[in-house]
């Protein structure tokens, strides 16, 4: 631990707020993947992860590195990059499939019928 | 230009990724980014993807800055609702919304917006009709919902993909 040292202190505690804000929006967004009540309520909480989550996290990397090496360390804006695009089609195939089944089984009309589900 | 270099805006981007990864602006990796943007440009032109024409820089970054702002307010929003701190009667479902927009591209953007802002999902797009349904967490108002995808993003997607 000795490269923590050199960490000036102000960016130590930036980076760790921005960690610790990450890590709660993911723990929320988990605990709401359990705690919401259908499936579609429950796909929307992980994706406090994906974006604020990740968010934070990825900055609180490249704010951290960037000092200890002392110029720009940024390859981590590709992280979010990446999980943005990719994140919508994971849950377009969840949801298009769900739907489809609750079609068949005729538990909904058709996604935007006027029925709340 | 676009025999020489097809698809030239998914070669800046290979380009951008092979410098970013690497972590230099060493004219080695200048050069062999280079070649890596180039070949998979020319990759490209085998798939036969539509091309995409980008244009407004300022509805681009307007559109990202809304985007950011809508993607932190929503993420607040849903942390209230699954901690429970939301005080009122939440009621979801569906939301059907006509859209203009027709560019895949446009279209793909928006399927980002919609997904990473939390709250609401991209549940279907009926291209024949050009109708998209999303699902929407906490649904107050049919009708607010169309107004912001269609005044909000889709008006500025239309300027960028036009």
């Amino acid at each position: 631990m000795t490269e923590t040292a050199e960490l000036p202190a102000w960016v130590a505690a930036l980076t760790a707020l921005l960690l610790l804000l990450g890590a709660v929006v993911t723990l929320v967004g988990a605990v709401g993947l359990l705690r919401l009540r259908s499936f579609y309520e429950r796909v929307h909480a992980p994706t406090l992860g994906t974006t604020l989550g990740t968010a934070a996290i990825a900055l609180a990397s490249m704010i951290c590195f960037s000092a200890l090496e002392g110029r720009p360390v940024l390859h981590a804006l590709l992280i979010v990059v990446f999980i943005t695009i990719t994140t919508p089609v994971s849950l377009m195939i969840l949801v298009r499939a769900a739907s489809l089944r609750d079609k068949a089984e005729g538990k909904l009309q058709a996604p935007g019928a006027d029925s709340p589900a | 230009m676009t025999r020489l270099l097809p698809y030239s805006l998914m070669c800046a981007g290979l380009f951008g990724l092979w410098l970013l990864l690497n972590q230099s602006l060493a004219p080695g990796h200048i050069l062999l980014g280079g070649l890596i943007a180039m070949a998979g440009g020319w990759a490209l032109t085998r798939v036969e993807l539509p091309a995409a024409h980008v244009r407004r820089l300022t509805a681009i970054l307007h559109l990202s800055g809304l985007v950011v702002a809508d993607i932190v307010r929503s993420n607040i929003a849903v942390l209230r609702i699954i901690l429970g701190v939301a005080g009122h009667q939440r009621r979801s479902g569906f939301v059907d919304i006509p859209l203009e927009l027709r560019n895949p591209y446009g279209l793909a953007a928006l399927a980002c917006i919609i997904t990473s802002t939390p709250g609401t999902l991209w549940v279907d797009f009926d291209a024949a009709r050009g109708v998209l349904t999303i699902h929407v967490l906490d649904l107050i108002d049919d009708e607010e919902w169309r107004c912001t995808v269609k005044g909000r993003y889709e008006k500025l997607l239309l300027e960028i993909f036009a």
